[in-house]
């Protein structure tokens, strides 16, 4: 098997900063990524495209550069396309690449494994024609498609910069169905003390407001009762807003309500997780270097906690020092002088964060479903068969496997497991903390018995 | 079946591809994101679940979700997490079950 100092799990902002600090520390680091370039999804493909369409995407995209530059070194083997299924002591981290089971070892693993989008399970949801923002993003980064017709459903900045490269791109959207209130902005103030660090954050927000009301693109805000109709697929959004009941017919619906830490690699070591309210999410417990209760194992980036592409970019090469240190090859001393700088501008880029979930919090009814909606897209188990179990005794996600199918498909909760737990906190009372989440086992993604006889048997045995 | 496209292509790839989907020729960029080019194309249904034969396609095109699996060479894979190939055959899945023959 081969050996090396550090594996870095993603190559998004946070592992490929992780992965270069690491490097110059004087590391031998392997870089596993899913994506067949370097990027993460917030920089997908930008070596590619940056040039094509470079001028739509902006350049807090096309800076990522910079990062994707500085892996291409001595010392870092970027093992691209290489989707990872099992990480376990020692550490030995199991992948699979071009069709092909392999594995790598070191003593750390520094996880950098991003964000998803938060579930947002409306009555229509799982119609094709409906994506995630986040999809929207990728076709236009990585394909350079945009939606002829696309509704954006939701609340947040990541709402407004996709409608702002669309309308720069010559097709704005029908329409923005937004479900953050005036009440919400209000609350949101009380943070602007802070916000006001992240100044150039905040005036980047603005511009792309004053883009979209020059473009005439129209903007309901405070929508409820949303609703995705269509006959095998996507057609129109239906909710109310400003007191009237309203249709917009579309054939693309992108759904946005924050995004939410991947955790499914961490929880598979054993990381500890806790609710954070303010988020809505379960955030992985760590210290300030990324550090975590399972000794050699690091996160980094979204993944730890949502702060964005600049902090985890900052993120991954603090963990990376911290690792560097640990493994002998920086000092104590040096690895607090070159940490201090880093936590100072870290501490400026989460200013914003308060402000930003204040003033756009998740849709409450994609929250709590009501009992038709489908909350595991996989199986197709309803909002009302989870608050079913809870009916009968179940008091936690891995207990609703006992009573139905919830979170046992291919996605492995990873589009339902929040909303389960969120519904069976409702039905009992109890803490999200108390209700916990689903158990995450190997294979974290499904992996063929063709790809998996090129290897050993130990692997193999991870594997079942 | 195929729709016209809801989607616009920035700008078009130079060198173009044959992939079958489901028996039928597409004209596709070769080297581009399978699940994107299929839509691009016109292709809005990739599968239908096993449990309620629903229709679905990409929803989160980063290898989450699992809903753009489709069949290649009898195994069932993940359209957005491969490549454009010339002559690549590729199916809505067959069976009832869905997740690649895993382990
Ligand atoms: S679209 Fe979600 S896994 Fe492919």
């Amino acid at each position: 098997m081969r050996q090396c100092d550090v594996i870095v799990v993603g190559a998004g902002p946070a592992g490929m900063a992780a992965a270069a600090t690491a490097a110059d520390a004087g590391l031998q680091v392997a870089l596993l990524d899913e994506q067949p370039r370097a990027g993460g999804q917030i920089y997908r493909d930008v070596d590619r495209v940056a040039a094509l369409r470079g001028g739509i995407l902006g350049k807090d995209y096309t800076e990522g550069r910079a990062l994707t530059a500085a892996i291409r070194r001595d010392g870092i083997e970027h093992l691209d396309g290489a989707v990872v299924w099992a990480i376990e002591d020692g550490f030995c981290v199991s992948y699979t690449r071009a069709g092909q089971a392999a594995q790598v070892s070191a003593p750390k693993v520094i996880l950098a494994t991003g964000a998803l989008e938060r579930p947002m399970p409306l009555p229509g949801w799982t119609l094709p024609g409906v994506m995630t923002a986040g999809a929207g993003q990728i076709l236009l980064k990585q394909s350079g498609l945009l939606a002829r017709r696309a509704v954006l459903v939701g609340t947040g900045p990541l709402l407004y910069l996709i409608a702002a490269q669309m309308v720069r791109a010559g097709t704005p959207p029908v329409a923005l169905v937004e479900t953050q209130t005036r009440a919400d902005l209000m609350r949101a103030n009380r943070h602007l003390g802070g916000a006001l660090r992240g100044w150039p954050y905040l005036a980047k927000g603005l511009a792309m407001l004053a883009e979209l009301m020059r473009a005439r693109v129209p903007r309901y805000t405070g929508a409820t009762t949303i609703a995705i109709a269509g006959d095998g697929r996507a057609e129109a959004v239906t909710f109310r807003s400003g007191g009237k009941p309203r249709t917009v017919a579309c054939d693309t619906v992108f759904l946005h309500h924050g995004v939410v830490p991947n955790t499914q690699a961490a929880r598979s070591v054993g990381v500890p997780h806790r609710w954070d309210a303010a988020q809505h999410c379960f955030n992985p417990v760590v210290d300030a270097w990324g550090g975590t209760a399972v000794a050699g194992v690091f996160l980094a980036g979204d993944g730890a906690g949502i702060g964005g592409a600049k902090v985890a970019e900052t993120a991954g090469r603090i963990a990376a020092l911290k690792v560097a240190e640990e493994l002998g090859r920086l000092s104590a001393d040096e690895r607090d002088r070159r940490a201090a700088p880093l936590n100072r501008l870290r501490s400026r880029q989460t200013a914003i964060r308060p402000f930003l979930d204040a003033a756009y919090p998740p849709f409450a009814e994609a929250l709590a479903p009501a009992d038709a909606t489908l909350v595991c897209r996989c199986e197709e188990v309803t909002a009302g068969e989870i608050r079913g179990y809870a009916k009968l005794g179940c008091i936690g996600p891995n207990q609703t496997k006992a009573f139905g199918r919830a979170g046992m498909g291919p996605c492995q909760g990873r589009y339902c497991g929040l909303t389960v737990t969120a519904l069976l906190a409702e039905a009992t009372g109890q803490t999200p903390d108390q209700t916990g989440y689903y158990r995450i086992r190997p294979p974290l993604k499904p992996v063929t018995l063709g790809e998996l006889a090129a290897m050993d048997d130990g692997a193999r045995d991870a594997a079942e | 079946m195929k729709t016209a496209s809801p989607f616009l292509e920035l700008e078009a790839a130079p060198a173009r591809a044959t992939v079958w989907f489901d028996g039928e020729p597409l004209d596709l960029p070769q080297g581009a994101n399978l699940a994107a080019a299929l839509l691009a194309a016109g292709v809005a249904v990739f599968r239908h679940t096993p449990a309620s034969g629903a229709p679905r396609g990409p929803f989160c095109l980063m290898g989450a979700c699992f809903d753009c699996l489709v069949e290649i060479d009898g195994v069932v894979r993940q359209a957005c997490m491969l490549e454009v190939e010339d002559g690549l055959r590729v199916t809505r899945p067959h069976e009832a079950e869905d997740s690649g023959a895993p382990v």
